[in-house]
């Protein structure tokens, strides 16, 4: 399309000239003004200016809005759902596998094995609970793939330098445990580090365990792609990028792409180094 | 060196001008007494002398080109886009001695601040777009006598050629190039001379120059269209 944000728009009409912004495109730019003004739609350029200004003003703070409302908040629910329905539904499967065993002679375990008894057809009254029961475990499975589903959408916008550094859900995760956005950019890196190890941390702290090393930073591919050796450094690397993220996050928020490749280029002089006789 | 009307070199009262003689002395550029100021409405707490309000090298990559005395070709009142407003630290000076001036900024954080310098700007235009997709803003900017670019993100020269359609035949590209967010890992001369020869693509480079001591593996160009401009 050729048409300017303006065209077919009542002047006074703020609200759509905000709409046409935000969601309008053009091929190319052209001689707007010039063209509003010939329209009739200012009487001038001027006035062009004015009613473009006010629309793009209501655009961008409508737009900023939104972003906002996906606030630190609802990742934390939604992460936490998620796991809530992850762990019930493998629970309520170990049931199902229980119960499957006693009827059937292809009893499996797992979620996966609650989705194929959720599609046989019942024969008797028991069968009829089983399935049904089966059913429920397949439906929270699904549950728990939605809720990852939204907190791998929502993350990039929240936390864009997290989310990018740890990956959506981890980055979810570290919101959960430090207590959202700002308490994790006010954390310092070691807090980071072993967020998710606080039962190794306080025997640490009461002198029976050595210190952990990491928390749920574990499962990031940084930690786990790294020898056992060396797998404190690594944490280290991660946990001091981590934190730098979430700092810009929480008071900037614009994307560093600068970051990751920080982050690479040290976890790959990290994973270089030898390991005991061990080649990596 | 010639800056554009609107920008001139204002000596500050005591208060917080120490910092500003500070940059003076380290500047090369520099041919007047004082800071480089625009006349407006403060934004982010910027030091103040009546209607003068400090344009900061440090804070600004467009400064900083200003106060290293590159020909930017500025002569005040041009038609500008701006990519990468962000909270419109340095855009906000441009809408002082620019015309009609579009600010584009990707992430909606920053965009509250950025809405607050428009407040007494009247021909500074907010736009909540991804300068890497131009027809998203296309059919609200007009075509432009400045493209002033200043983008954290990988393919700078990508995000500048994709955005020539929006200049003038006559009109100027003043990019700063941050080597960092090509690639930390290499030598910034290097990050460079591949960025440079990817614009050519579509523009004359006119001048480059680094823009320490302000900015750390920073490079300033000025390049103007050429034209079979884009892609």
């Amino acid at each position: 399309m050729t048409d300017g944000w303006f065209a077919g728009l009542d002047p006074d009409d703020v609200d759509g000239g905000a709409r046409a912004i935000r969601d309008g495109s053009a091929d190319e730019p052209a001689d707007w003004p010039a063209q509003a003004v010939e329209a009739g739609f200012a009487a001038d350029e001027d006035e062009y200016y004015d009613r473009l200004q006010s629309a793009a003003v209501a655009a961008a703070r409508g737009a900023a809005r939104d972003s906002e409302r996906a606030d630190d908040r609802q990742l934390i629910h939604a992460v936490r759902a998620m796991d809530d329905c992850r762990r019930t539904a493998n629970e309520l499967a170990e049931r199902v596998a229980e119960w499957a065993a006693s009827r059937y002679d292809d009893a499996e375990s797992g979620v996966e094995y609650a989705r194929t008894v959720a599609d046989r057809s019942p024969e008797d009254a028991a069968d009829e609970r089983l399935i049904s029961l089966a059913d429920r475990v397949a439906g929270l499975a699904d549950e728990a793939d939605a809720h990852r589903a939204f907190v791998e959408r929502t993350a990039p916008d929240v936390v864009p330098n997290l989310a990018a550094l740890a990956g959506p859900v981890l980055a979810a995760r570290l919101l959960d445990l430090a207590g959202g956005l700002e308490s994790l950019a006010k954390k310092p890196s070691g807090t980071v580090q072993v967020l998710g190890a606080e039962d190794a941390l306080f025997a640490h702290l009461r002198g029976r365990a050595p210190s952990p090393k990491h928390g749920v930073i574990y499962t990031h591919g940084a930690v786990q792609g790294t020898h056992p050796e060396h797998r404190g450094s690594a944490a280290r690397a991660l946990a001091g990028k981590l934190t730098i993220a979430a700092r810009i996050d929480h008071y900037s928020g614009d994307l560093r792409p600068e970051l990751e490749a920080q982050l690479a280029d040290r976890i790959d002089t990290i994973q270089a180094r030898s390991t005991g006789g061990e080649d990596q | 060196m010639t800056l554009p009307d609107g920008v001139e070199y204002h000596v500050f009262g005591d208060s917080g001008d120490d910092e500003g003689d500070e940059s003076e002395g380290d500047g090369t550029g520099d041919d007047g007494p004082g800071s480089l100021a625009t006349r407006g409405e403060p934004v982010y707490g910027e030091p103040t002398d009546g209607e003068y309000r400090r344009w900061d090298p440090h804070r600004s990559k467009l400064g900083a080109m200003l106060a290293l005395g590159m020909d930017t070709g500025l002569a005040g009142a041009e038609t500008t886009l701006y990519l990468g407003a962000a909270a419109g630290t340095t855009v906000s000076h441009v809408a002082d001695f620019a015309g009609p001036t579009y600010a584009v900024e990707f992430a909606a954080r920053p965009m509250g601040d950025l809405l607050d310098a428009t407040e007494s700007r009247p021909n500074l235009v907010p736009l909540l777009k991804d300068a890497r997709k131009p027809a998203t803003y296309a059919h609200v900017v007009e075509p432009v006598d400045v493209l002033v670019q200043d983008v954290a993100t990988r393919g700078q020269a990508r995000v500048a050629r994709l955005n020539s359609q929006f200049l003038r035949e006559d009109g100027r590209l003043l990019l700063a190039i941050k080597a960092r967010s090509e690639d930390v890992t290499r030598a910034p001369a290097d990050v460079f001379d591949d960025a440079l020869d990817d614009l050519r693509g579509g523009y004359e480079v006119l001048e480059t120059e680094r823009l320490s001591p302000y900015h750390d593996d920073h490079l300033g160009v000025v390049a103007r269209p050429t034209a079979d401009g884009t892609l």
